[in-house]
């Protein structure tokens, strides 16, 4: 028996649309990447795939040998096409529900629920934008990589990573049109100090209206600094371990600066994208 | 959709429908999911009077079966439940039940007055938060400090007022029969079970409270146990509570002696499980051809000698 890619139906109450729904995806593909990523394709049904760049799904991994996950994971979306009713994720394995996600062959199935929390925004007076992401947190950036080339902006992307040959989706970046950069620890480039000469560079020539980063907190708060200097906006997709993801339970907080003091916010549904100066490393 | 009258009664409170959710499981976040109005009743998470940031994180944990939560009540206040949240739950037809708690009796007292407003139906004392004092402490630990607290927001309110007890305790008839003789109105069996992890790695805990409470299919059983003896030992109605995840585990709640169920954890797992429930439920009574639930509530058989 052929699987197909279903949504589980259940009442809305009237006149009110699902902002997220809980479906049932067929594996197409779930193949390594490099050494260390692996890239999980599925078949979706249309009711999951309008998406944002920057959202997020919540995935109920199969359990691996021995190991037994119980909540759900969040994951980033890598790419999301509605009419060739796909969603991708890329994923480094890590721990339990990664482990089980490995373990997904080509045919069978996974339980998805998304889209979920607030994607990033993309003002139409940020022309010149610079990305800059680390390692898996490079995934989170691709769609508003290709949401950007869309709307004709132009596109810078730093791509960190250990060695080059690990630096993610720098094909992908060249593809929507974005000038890519590597930097590596293995000369040096990734430290803070030098991108912070290599991004002024470019502030200085007038090249950079926003930033958008994830995860990294050394990146982060050299952004904030360069941010703060020189009147730059920007755009943080962050983490935290979820139980829910929708709001309810209220496990993913973090502390972010508000006009008054600090606040706590979910990082599932007042995020997982805040503006990059409130957030705190 | 099903035609099957799930109605039950809670004392002088009719529900259209036996499933509800469990506090702190629950939000508005929920209405993008489903008809929050398919639900038997809506119980909120806990507030207490003041507004409180929680405990550190991480403030879950995921284990075999379940896993562990030390969310330590983050509150908004009094203020935000009579300005915010009660207009909103209005909106609907589903009974509200509030869910209050404090760290004193005149605390209590007062929060229970205060949320005694038009438009709640009932009020959930959380007697048993494992996550708000030192080693799991709470009222219901205790016949005695059950029956003191009960007595106090027995005095407060005339609205239908239920107790949520919990598994942590050794004497839970005892404790249950102490909130029954001080006014309260209905049990619910019952809060998570105190527990702990450890990241051996780090060597330390992995949640940020240290300890936390433990949910999910682990502690059904539990759960169960619990609501059987409270039915058995009780006249007021239970409300049982524990790892309730599937119709066969809402039908052994109703056979051991529950009126109604509450679902948490598995909401997490699954956003739409209530409402699948309720349908399921309905489909489970048409096939077997029963009137109404109250045929099966509390027919638990039990071997000759065990008092049912």
């Amino acid at each position: 028996m052929t699987l197909s890619p279903s949504v589980l139906s259940v009442p809305m109450a009237p006149g009110v649309l699902p902002r997220c729904a809980e479906a049932r995806c067929v594996v197409r593909s779930n193949l390594p990447v490099n050494g260390e990523y692996r890239l999980l394709t599925l078949d979706a049904p249309p009711e999951v795939l309008d998406c944002q760049p920057g959202q997020f799904f919540q995935l109920l991994c199969p359990e691996p040998e021995g190991e037994h996950p119980f909540l759900r994971r969040p994951m980033s979306i890598y790419g999301y096409d509605a009419e060739a009713g796909q969603l991708q994720f890329l994923y480094k394995v890590a721990g339990a529900g990664t482990r089980g996600l490995a373990t997904l062959r080509p045919g069978g199935m996974l339980n998805v629920l998304g889209p979920l929390g607030q994607g990033f925004s993309m003002p139409q007076h940020w022309q010149d934008l610079l990305l800059v992401a680390r390692g898996v947190g490079l995934a989170t950036l691709a769609p508003l990589a290709r949401a950007a080339q869309r709307s004709g902006r132009r596109l810078t992307a730093i791509c960190s990573a250990r060695r080059p040959e690990l630096a993610m989706s720098v094909d992908l970046f060249r593809g929507y049109g974005a000038e890519v950069i590597v930097v590596h620890d293995e000369d040096g480039s990734s430290t803070p100090e030098a991108l912070r000469g290599l991004i002024e560079a470019r502030i200085a020539a007038g090249r950079v209206d926003a930033f958008y980063t994830c995860g990294s907190s050394r990146l982060l708060r050299l952004l904030q600094d360069l941010g703060q200097r020189h009147g730059i906006p920007g755009e943080i997709a962050m983490e935290q371990q979820m139980a829910c993801g929708l709001g309810m339970c209220q496990a993913c907080v973090r502390p972010f600066r508000e006009e008054g003091g600090i606040v706590q916010r979910r990082v599932c549904r007042e995020g997982p994208v805040f503006p990059l100066l409130e957030a705190i490393a | 959709m099903s035609a099957a009258d799930l109605s039950v009664r809670l004392g002088a409170m009719t529900l259209a429908n036996p499933i509800m959710p469990a506090s702190g499981t629950f939000s508005e976040d929920l209405a993008d999911v489903f008809d929050l109005d398919l639900l038997g009743a809506h119980v909120l998470k806990t507030i207490m009077r003041g507004t409180r940031a929680g405990n550190p994180v991480p403030r879950v944990c995921d284990l075999q079966g379940g896993m562990l939560n030390a969310i330590g009540i983050p509150s908004k206040g009094i203020e935000d439940f009579r300005s915010r949240m009660l207009p909103y739950w209005q909106g609907y037809r589903a009974p509200l039940v509030v869910s209050i708690s404090a760290h004193t009796l005149d605390e209590f007292a007062r929060l229970c007055a205060e949320v005694s407003l038009p438009g709640v139906a009932a009020i959930e004392a959380n007697i048993s938060c494992p996550n708000i004092e030192a080693d799991g402490n709470a009222f219901a630990m205790r016949p005695d400090t059950t029956a003191e607290v009960m007595r106090r927001l027995r005095a407060e309110t005339d609205l239908p007022l239920w107790a949520k007890l919990t598994p942590n305790t050794g004497e839970p008839v005892a404790v249950a029969q102490a909130a029954e003789a001080n006014g309260a109105d209905a049990l619910v069996t019952a809060n998570t079970a105190l527990g702990m992890a450890i990241d051996v790695r780090t060597r330390r805990p992995r949640l940020g409270n240290g300890m936390g409470g433990m949910s999910g299919p682990a502690v059904k059983p539990i759960a169960l146990r619990m609501t059987y003896q409270c039915a058995r030992a009780c006249t007021i109605p239970v409300i049982g509570c524990g790892g309730i995840a599937t119709l066969d585990d809402v039908l052994e709640f109703l056979i051991a002696g529950a009126s109604a169920v509450q679902v948490g954890t598995a909401t997490f797992q699954s956003p739409t499980v209530m409402a699948r429930l309720v349908a399921e439920l309905g489909d489970w009574m048409q096939a077997q051809g029963l009137a109404s639930l109250s045929e099966i509530i509390g027919s638990v058989e039990m071997p000759e000698g065990e008092a049912a």
